[in-house]
């Protein structure tokens, strides 16, 4: 790779701004969502019918008779026991119509999101989007100018990795968003989260733009960090599904038991805006599966980059290891759910110590015990 | 699968119909008797997958303590210090092997059992998937309605000509299909399996890789300075590892004259002093013919490939040149003597030992000297010490310390040459203090007693490579790429089976059934299902009336419901 020398500082100066901008607008979003679920709250109980209602609605439009309708009404066994069914009806000259409807009364239902069915607090969520797309623009235009200013990629240290890191999650969140997935309920730990991450980048780990050290000249870092952190947003997307899974299935349980709020005594009406704690489960075990195959890529990607720079593939570098126990961790977690059959909560802690172990190989090996990857830049 | 046998068999095809994994069902307790029972039982229980996850949860604990306790097969000096610092412990982690983990008895253990466990599965496992893919996809099951996704329909069209449509339109969307008597049986997804067992395969491709380069390797160290050369063998090497079937006299045929190198740092902000680039300037070899030379440069990770071997840039420092005048004004030593960098600034110790000095005052003498190379030394180090402020070599200086006697190079004993042993030496004397110089390039000093002079004539720079021979390296690299591919057949593959089953009812007219079945994580067979049985009613329209409704489940279908299973373990 060949790179210019020198150092712009404008650029990087102006890097530094659009961080501190990026976490200014970042911060309120989060404050808009927080008054997404406030507001939210109270008209949480009026979900279920509405959503019946609509239901109805579809319905009853599927089944008015249309000259050459061809319509089949599938019946589905879930895992849990009960049936759904599925109504595909195709007219002559409309489209396929698909209606799903629970004939089951056991059957979960997804909760309606944060704001639940006020429309304040539909507003400050939408609000809270806008916002998050601003902050992810200036906090895109931190990083490019970040790398801008020192012509290289921008993750060659710990700060940079970082601000890097978070930006993939975000942007992941708002792609979810664009991609008309209803996740806007992710909004507020993904805000609370890109704060907490440049936070920690910009008062711990931060340095100055710089060229990079030549044990990092290789267009391997351009791969091995990318991906790397693809897989830390997704990752920490999983676990954020996760830990929300155990509490709605915590709450689901303490409803049966007859009492009336979620885990922690945190109000009920948290938990009944979430998706339905089966739809949770399946999206933490969708995340993972999708970034697992990644995460294996990135660790051999890491692998031929050691031998390029030291003459070996492997040496039990603390990096190393610890990357090789994540990934066994996520692989065990897989088996368990592909062969084992866990399902569920035994799953779910298995992931969260998957995560716990990603987390220590990012923070922990770099600040606390020093290896081959002295790249961080702290202490 | 035990419990099958007592079973009729129309219900062996429909439990047949309803596994969707070559996975092998398990059983709990030891069957048959004696030796030969428990023997299998145990074989059975490491190859469950019960057994394969714990060895996995295992084996990520078990490289735990290595990341945080020293370890020899990196650093041996830092496990020296760590011992010195831990006295009591020590002996004990050095029983437990907690110094050199992934090579200790019990890490060893975890994986050779992993392999074999994986060995014990997967070789069953391809064999009954090569089954599977000879043999038709199984027969419907009697009783559709019991399937996870189901439809059903009345028709006015001929039973046999909606078979055969249905045959024909599940053909059309890639699925193996048979039409048999009655119904049809169709199976797509197979890349799921064959993704599977690739990955599983793949490991062991990974760790015959992994094997071959730890027999057949070797890896040497070599110290250069510049303006000097190097022929890769035994003799000119400073340290060399060899395996079972590289050893020192295996060593690749080349050599390299190390003709200039390039250093680069930062020089401003807060990461000043942190190398920008380092670079050797080299003319290679390769065989016995040495004159035929080659430019070539090697930088940190870009390692260059010579006949077999590569050769890795490693580290670099300055070698000081000097020159030993003895008490009669002969020359008695002179070069450059490689110093060893201490910190990141290129503080630099070493020792000169000038074993041909001669005699003095009647009785054969050595000389020693001691001291720190620093590149950018201080305006004034009464305070800090000898240290160096920058790498580069900005104001250079030389500190010396003088010993007399006997080095003890004539005793045979290998001798570090970057250590002076003392034991026989007397340290100079000026003044009652100790003798001591700070020399700047072209600066001599005259040693007390007469022992002659030494002149810093200015310095050299050093890089140190690693010389590694290593094979099995693609077999590695093609097992991790089989590995992902496998992988991602294996997670997004979905392997699910359609039945289509058109029967002439009592009535004159035709039940037409659909029914899916596929593993739980998805949804999508649902939606297939539909689709298809949407195009099919193309063939077989549906009458006004009602669709039949499924019948309910038979009490006894229960116990065999597919969405759960008899054996807990071989769930889908
Ligand atoms: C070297 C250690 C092993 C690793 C890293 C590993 C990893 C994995 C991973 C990541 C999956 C998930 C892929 C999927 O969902 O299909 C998987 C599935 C599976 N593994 Fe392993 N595995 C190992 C050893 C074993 C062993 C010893 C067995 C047999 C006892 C085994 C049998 C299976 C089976 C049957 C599946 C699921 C197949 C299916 O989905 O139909 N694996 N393995």
């Amino acid at each position: 790779m060949h790179l210019a020398s020198g150092v712009d500082p404008h650029l990087a100066d102006l890097s530094n701004k659009l961080i501190y901008s990026a976490m200014a607008v970042y911060l309120i979003a989060m404050f808009a969502h927080m008054f997404e679920w406030t507001f939210g709250s109270k008209g949480a109980v009026a979900v279920r019918s509405a959503e019946q209602a609509n239901l109805a609605e579809t319905v009853a439009a599927a089944n008015e008779p249309a000259k050459a309708a061809k319509k089949v009404t599938v019946t589905v066994a879930s895992a849990s026991g009960g049936t759904t069914t599925l109504t595909r009806t195709a007219l002559a000259d409309a489209g396929a119509t698909v209606v799903t409807s629970g004939r089951d009364e056991a059957e979960e239902i997804d909760g309606p999101g944060a704001a639940g069915t006020s429309e304040k607090g539909d507003l400050a969520g939408r609000i809270a989007v806008s916002l998050t797309v601003l902050g992810a623009l200036l906090h895109a235009g931190a990083v490019l100018t970040r790398g801008l200013s020192v012509m290289r990629w921008p993750w060659g240290n710990m700060y940079e990795f970082s601000c890097a890191f978070g930006l993939t999650m975000v942007l992941a969140y708002l792609g979810l968003l664009a991609a008309k997935k209803k996740v806007r309920w992710l909004g507020l730990p993904v805000m609370v989260a890109v704060l907490l991450i440049l936070g920690l980048a910009v008062s711990v780990l931060y340095t100055d733009s710089e060229q990079l050290v030549p044990a990092l000249h290789s267009y391997w870092l351009a791969i091995h960090v990318s991906t790397a952190t693809i897989c830390g947003g997704a990752f920490y997307a999983a676990f954020v599904a996760t830990l929300l899974f155990l509490g709605k299935d915590r709450y689901d349980q303490r409803i049966e038991l007859g009492l009336t709020t979620g885990p922690f005594n945190t109000p009920a009406s948290i938990w009944q805006r979430l998706p339905a704690a089966g739809s949770l489960d399946k999206l933490s075990y969708r995340i993972n599966a999708m970034v697992f195959p990644l995460w294996t890529f990135t660790i051999i990607a890491g692998a031929i980059w050691a031998e390029a720079a030291w003459g070996k593939y492997w040496e039990w570098d603390p990096k190393e290891t610890w990357s090789f126990i994540t990934w066994v961790a996520y692989a065990a977690y897989l088996h368990a759910r592909a062969t084992a059959g866990w399902k569920g909560r035994k799953a779910a802690y298995l992931a969260l110590l998957a995560f716990a172990c990603w987390l220590f190989n990012f923070y922990g090996v770099n600040i606390f015990v020093t290896g081959k990857h002295s790249y961080a830049g702290v202490g | 699968m035990s419990d099958t046998r007592t079973r009729p068999p129309e219900d062996v095809t429909d439990a047949e119909a309803e596994r969707l994994s070559s996975a092998p069902a398990e059983s709990d307790s030891p069957t048959g008797i004696g030796v030969l029972g428990w023997f299998r039982w145990m074989w059975r229980q490491l190859t469950s997958m019960r057994v394969a996850l714990v060895l996995l949860f295992m084996l990520s604990l078990a490289a735990i303590p290595g990341s945080l306790i020293p370890q020899n097969s990196q650093n041996s000096f830092k496990v020296e210090t760590w011992k010195a610092a831990h006295k009591t412990v020590a002996p004990i982690y050095d029983k437990l092997q907690l110094f050199d983990v992934y090579s200790s008895v019990w890490f060893s253990a975890i994986y050779i059992l992993l392999f074999v466990s994986l060995a014990g599965c997967i070789i069953p496992r391809t064999w009954q998937f090569v089954g599977v893919l000879r043999a038709k996809p199984p027969a419907a099951p009697r009783n559709l309605t019991r399937m996870p996704v189901y439809a059903a329909w009345h028709s006015d069209a001929d039973a046999g000509a909606v078979n055969a449509a249905a045959y024909q339109r599940l053909k059309k969307r890639g699925f193996r299909a048979h039409l048999g008597t009655g119904a049809v049986a169709a199976e797509k997804g197979y890349l799921r399996e064959v993704g599977n067992l690739l990955f599983h395969f793949s490991l062991f491709a990974l760790l015959a890789g992994f094997a071959w380069a730890s027999l057949g390797s070797g890896q040497g160290g070599k110290l250069v300075i510049e303006g000097q050369g190097y022929a890769n063998t035994m003799t000119q090497l400073d340290d060399f590892t060899g395996s079972a079937f590289y050893t020192s006299e295996d060593l690749d045929a080349f050599g390299f004259k190390l003709d200039g190198f390039t250093a680069r740092y930062q020089t401003t902000g807060d990461q000043i002093g942190t190398a920008r680039e380092f670079t050797a300037h080299i003319r290679y070899w390769k065989g016995e013919d040495d004159t035929k030379l080659t430019k070539g440069d090697i930088q940190v990770n870009h390692p260059l490939e010579i006949g077999g071997s590569k050769v890795f840039l490693i580290g670099h420092g300055y070698a000081p040149v000097v020159t030993v005048k003895n008490a009669k004004g002969e020359i008695v030593y002179a070069g450059p003597t490689a110093f060893l960098p201490q910190d990141s600034n290129l503080t630099s110790t070493g020792v000169i030992k000038v074993n041909d000095y001669g005699e003095k005052d009647g009785r054969k003498t050595q000389l020693g000297f001691q001291g720190y190379f620093l590149p950018t030394a201080p305006d004034d180090f009464n305070k800090t010490g000898p240290i160096s402020l920058f790498p580069a070599d900005a104001k250079p200086m030389l500190v010396l310390t003088a010993w007399a006697g006997d080095l003890g190079t004539d005793s045979g004993l290998p001798q570090n040459v970057y250590q002076l042993n003392t034991q026989h030496l007397t340290q100079l004397k000026q003044d009652g203090d100790i003798a001591r110089a700070r020399l700047t390039p072209g600066q001599g000093w005259t040693l007390p007693d007469g022992y002659g002079t030494i002149t810093f004539d200015g310095y050299q720079q050093w890089a140190s490579f690693t010389v590694s021979h290593r094979p099995g390296n693609a077999v590695a690299l093609l097992g991790a790429v089989c590995a992902i591919l496998g992988l991602i057949g294996s997670l997004f593959v979905q392997r699910r089976r359609i039945w289509v089953r058109a029967t002439p009812t009592a009535d004159g007219r035709t039940l037409v059934e659909v029914a899916g079945l596929a593993r739980s994580e998805s949804a999508k067979i649902a939606e297939e299902l539909a689709d298809l049985a949407v195009d099919l009613q193309d063939d077989a329209p549906a009458t006004e009336d009602d669709p039949p409704v499924p019948a309910a489940a038979e009490p006894e279908a229960a116990e065999s419901d597919p969405t759960s299973p008899a054996d807990p373990n071989s769930k889908e």
